[in-house]
């Protein structure tokens, strides 16, 4: 690394001398059989419901190719070196999510899902290309850190304004929709993150003294990161949102380490975590709440009120077994509110089994492999911490919103991403694509057959 | 920084593991339990996710399956509720099963591991098996006259083919439609209330879970154990035995109903009926030799299923003479439920063999293959086969010229023991009218049913209830479909 700061990193390095396979064709390969995977598990919903295959089959099929092939024409046109893994990834997880929602909606007719997300999806694949086609170098992000930090925490402090649903305040409604900005606000917090990390990383590492050891930062650099943490803790406060908090807090913590190497740093936000964690868990009601139900997910059994819904949830996945019920053969619907958004893994889990549970987590595996992989691949600071960035968004969210359905730790608010129902995640979840399509784009075209420093 | 890199990716690999082996746990190793929890209504959404399978009478069945289109989806109906309710039970969405319903629930529902076609096909193709079918032993025609013949009054009716211990007919009066309490709706558990909070207990199967004291029936196993343990050694000889009888070690005075029993035959004192011949009688074989005949009969057993549990009958082995002479006569402690009355009466039939009863002759698969069969019930010898045939001649008379003539069918044998038992503090109570029977038809080679029938309320004129005028024509009536059914 030559020069730090928020400016624009020096242009890029001489032609690189030896030329990686592009991959286009993979890509192409892996979409149709991603989208033919989609078909099928859209017929097998039908088929095991009414005995037919669906009339919108062909429909569904057809439109899920089309949005899939035009997302790879852009690709293909303005990141032809990209990594040939993500978008297939993305289109199979959310041509899934489309089954599911589509195979709960045949239990809630009054209630349809499936439409919305298709027209949802439809947005974030546009958003996709726009930023694949618009976004030629991810390094033109770093000039508008400061821009995106503000917008990031306007969104958060937007629905603070409207009213609580379900216990939470993460949501504005506008004209019928309902929106969650903290799933915007994820996106430009990690670009923020990382141009702010790459700009200060020096300073944040060499200076300060040293204390039992420990390599102390000096109060400087230490406001921002106390900062985050306020924010993160004002989040969970008032909004009463446990995941949006957890998923921002661990996401600063990891590009700290990464941006700095430095233990001491991740010992001090571990500790502040668990300490505001803690707090929160026993005074804040609504979390307590979820905490109480973590460790005993049978209370309400025992307490002759019937099953919670983590108790549903918790036998949905045990219905499954092993191999599973089979698409559109299970009964995850007597989770009740939320079986379509934050419990969608229970469906999945209970219909395609451990085998198929097992699958998603590898493929949501492969996604965040991805990322790293560009990561690494990467020069310049600013793109190695947003690759790491956004595929550790992907980590955690899925880490916290699984493990909270499994009962592996307390249940919190948070959409699984591109499954579960909700439009601002699957937009969101779509732009993460098209950075990491971006960075892996730069990774790979500048590759010049040298080890990385 | 890629150093760094990695390591983050290393912590990105634990927390996929973490998952992995969080899945793993559920699913694979809390399943079980999980799938058990009474709370999760899967069980419950595959149970009645199909039709039940059906319980058969004379070759149709008497229950039946109705769509509901909800979440439980198949709801139990029946197609004469009150007349098979003691043998059908009820299965119910909100209160389970009971009866039949309950005792044969795996082969009904699906569930039965017999009705796979091979093992673990089930497990492997996560399917349930069509439920299988109950064939039941009973007369539909008896059971028929049975129901009718009580006529809603407090009783029960029990009868068996003595040779072979098939239940022929098994009512309780008054009864109830299981229907009822079939499905999950608010209804459902106002009739449950209801049906509780009745004073008449309709759901009380009086025929198998009620016992009473059995009165002058039981004289039947007192002359069985006189004649067995060679107290009588000539049925026509006198007994020399006083009337009205000091209870041995009081001064309290046993009394007949009929004049002149003293020193009467035990032909004679069976014929009328005299406590007295028969208290001393019991008192004379002695409480072992007592106990040995009335357990030989099926008293004191607990283990009796015809496949559901028959309350056991008691015979009391802890008495003194007074109170052994007062069992003797089927008071005191002595209680029987009208079924194993009817087995006392099928002993006598039988040439003093006692089969055990059984009410489900085969199970079949939904498509009529068979299940399993109820194949050879074990047999017991009651008492010696000369002392059968003498106990048969002395019925027959208690039929042909006794307290018994109601019973008699023309062109038939009929044998019976007519009974009226008292009960309540000082014999306040309504007494019971008791009648075991069994009947011969002209070209039959052995008896072909046994009956025995209690009428709890049976009149409010205590001197003329006997169980001759008031239980003898329901037998009869019982008898008489079983004798014109083909065999």
């Amino acid at each position: 690394m030559t020069k730090a700061g928020t400016t624009v990193a020096p242009a890029d390095a001489p032609a690189p001398a030896v030329r990686l396979p592009r991959r286009r064709g993979i890509e192409l390969a892996l979409i149709v059989l991603a989208v033919l995977l989609c078909v099928y598990g859209y017929c097998a919903v039908g088929l095991a419901k009414n005995g037919t295959v669906p009339p919108g089959a062909a429909g569904y099929g057809a439109g899920l190719g089309v949005l899939a092939l035009v997302a790879h024409g852009a690709v293909r046109l303005r990141a032809p070196c990209a990594d040939p893994l993500l978008l297939p990834i993305g289109v199979l997880l959310n041509g899934l999510g489309l089954v599911l929602i589509y195979r709960l909606d045949l239990e809630t007719p009054g209630d349809r899902a499936a439409p919305a997300q298709l027209v949802w999806s439809t947005v974030g694949v546009a958003l996709f290309i726009a930023v694949v086609l618009a976004l030629r170098d991810h390094r033109v992000l770093q000039r508008y850190a400061y821009v995106c930090v503000a917008a990031a925490l306007v969104l958060l402090v937007l629905p603070i304004l409207f009213p609580a649903v379900n216990g939470a305040r993460i949501w504005i409604r506008i004209a019928g929709f309902s929106i969650q900005p903290g799933e915007f606000a994820k996106v430009l917090l990690a670009v923020f993150f990382a141009a702010y990390l790459a700009a200060n990383r020096n300073a944040l590492a060499f200076a300060g003294r040293r204390f039992w050891g420990l390599q102390l930062p000096t109060g400087r650099v230490l406001g921002p990161l106390l900062a985050i943490w306020l924010i993160s803790v004002g989040v969970l406060v008032l909004e009463r949102d446990l995941g949006t908090s957890l998923l921002f807090f661990g996401l600063f913590v990891v590009l700290l380490y990464v941006a700095t190497g430095l233990t001491g740093w991740i010992a001090l936000g571990l500790l502040l975590a668990a300490v505001g964690a803690f707090a929160v868990g026993w005074l804040e009601p609504h979390v307590h709440s979820r905490v109480e139900d973590w460790l005993h997910p049978f209370a309400s059994i025992e307490a002759g009120q019937g099953p919670n819904q983590l108790a549903q949830s918790l036998f949905a996945f045990a219905a499954g077994g092993i191999l599973g019920s089979g698409l559109g053969l299970g009964h995850s619907v007597l989770i009740g509110f939320a079986a379509k958004s934050d419990f969608i893994l229970a469906t999945a889990g209970e219909e395609l089994g451990l085998a198929g549970l097992s699958a998603i987590f590898l493929l949501y595996g492969l996604l965040v492999e991805r990322g790293y992989r560009a990561g690494l691949a990467l020069r310049d600071p600013f793109g190695r911490l947003l690759a790491i960035g956004l595929a550790s968004i992907v980590a955690l969210q899925v880490f916290v919103i699984a493990g909270g359905v499994g009962g592996l730790i307390p249940l919190t608010g948070m959409a699984m991403p591109f499954l579960a129902q909700g439009g601002s995640s699957v937009v969101t979840n779509w732009a993460i694509v098209a950075l990491l399509i971006r960075v892996s784009d730069s990774a790979r075209g500048q590759y010049d057959g040298e080890e990385t420093p | 920084m890629t150093r760094y890199i990695r390591h983050a990716a290393c912590f990105c690999a634990l927390l996929l593991m973490a998952l992995l082996v969080n899945a793993t746990r559920v699913q694979v190793f809390q399943a079980r339990s999980h799938d058990e929890n009474p709370a999760n209504r899967r069980e419950n959404i595959a149970r009645y996710g199909q039709q039940r399978g059906d319980i058969l009478v004379g070759g149709r069945p008497v229950t039946g399956s109705r769509d509901t289109g909800e979440q439980l989806r198949y709801e139990r109906t029946y197609a004469n509720g009150p007349l098979y309710a003691p043998v059908t039970g009820f299965a119910s969405q909100e209160y389970g099963t009971t009866f039949l319903e309950h005792a044969e629930d795996g082969l009904l529902s699906g569930a039965d591991p017999l009705l796979t076609p091979f093992p673990l096909w089930n497990d492997f193709t996560r399917s349930r098996n069509p439920g299988g079918n109950v064939v039941t032993t009973l007369n539909r025609a008896a059971q028929k006259a049975a129901y009718d013949g009580l006529g809603g009054r407090k009783g029960a009716v029990a009868a068996v083919e003595p040779a072979t211990g098939r239940i022929l007919a098994l009512v309780s009066s008054p009864s109830y439609d299981p229907a009822v309490l079939s499905g999950n709706d608010p209804g459902v558990g106002r009739s449950w209330a209801r049906l509780n909070d009745d004073v008449d207990r309709p759901m009380l199967n009086r025929a198998v879970r009620q016992t009473y004291p059995p009165g002058s029936t039981f004289k039947v196993v007192t002359a069985a154990a006189a004649l067995d343990a060679g107290v009588i050694k000539d049925v026509d000889e006198p007994t020399d035995s006083p009337a009205p009888y000091t209870l041995p070690g009081t001064r309290t005075s046993l009394t007949n109903e009929s004049e002149g029993c003293a020193d009467l035959s035990l032909r004679e004192a069976f014929r009328w009926s005299c406590n007295t011949v028969f208290a001393k009688l019991g008192v004379e074989v002695g409480v072992g030799d007592m106990t040995a005949t009335a357990h030989a009969f099926g008293f004191n057993d607990r283990s009796l299923r015809i496949p559901f549990s028959v309350s056991p009958s008691t015979f009391d082995p802890t008495v003194d003479k007074a109170q052994l002479a007062l069992s003797s006569i089927g008071q005191y402690n002595t209680r029987a439920t009208p079924l194993q009355m009817a087995m006392v009466a099928a002993a006598v039939a039988n040439g003093g063999q006692i089969r055990t009863p059984y009410l489900v002759e085969r199970t079949t698969t939904d498509d009529g293959d068979t299940v399993t069969t109820a194949g050879s019930r074990p047999v017991r010898q009651a008492m010696q086969p000369s002392t059968a045939v003498r106990l048969k001649e002395l019925m027959t008379q208690v039929v042909t010229e006794g307290t018994g003539t109601n019973a008699a069918i023309a062109g038939a044998t009929v044998g019976g023991k007519t009974g009226t038992a008292q009960h309540g503090v000082g014999n306040s109570g309504t007494p019971y009218a008791w009648f075991v029977s069994w009947a011969q038809g002209e070209r039959d080679i052995e008896p072909r049913v046994a009956v025995a029938v209690v009428v709890e309320d049976a009149s409010a004129n205590r001197g003329e209830i006997t169980g001759g005028g008031v239980a003898a024509p329901i037998a009869r009536a019982v008898m008489q479909k079983v004798l014109n059914s083909r065999k």
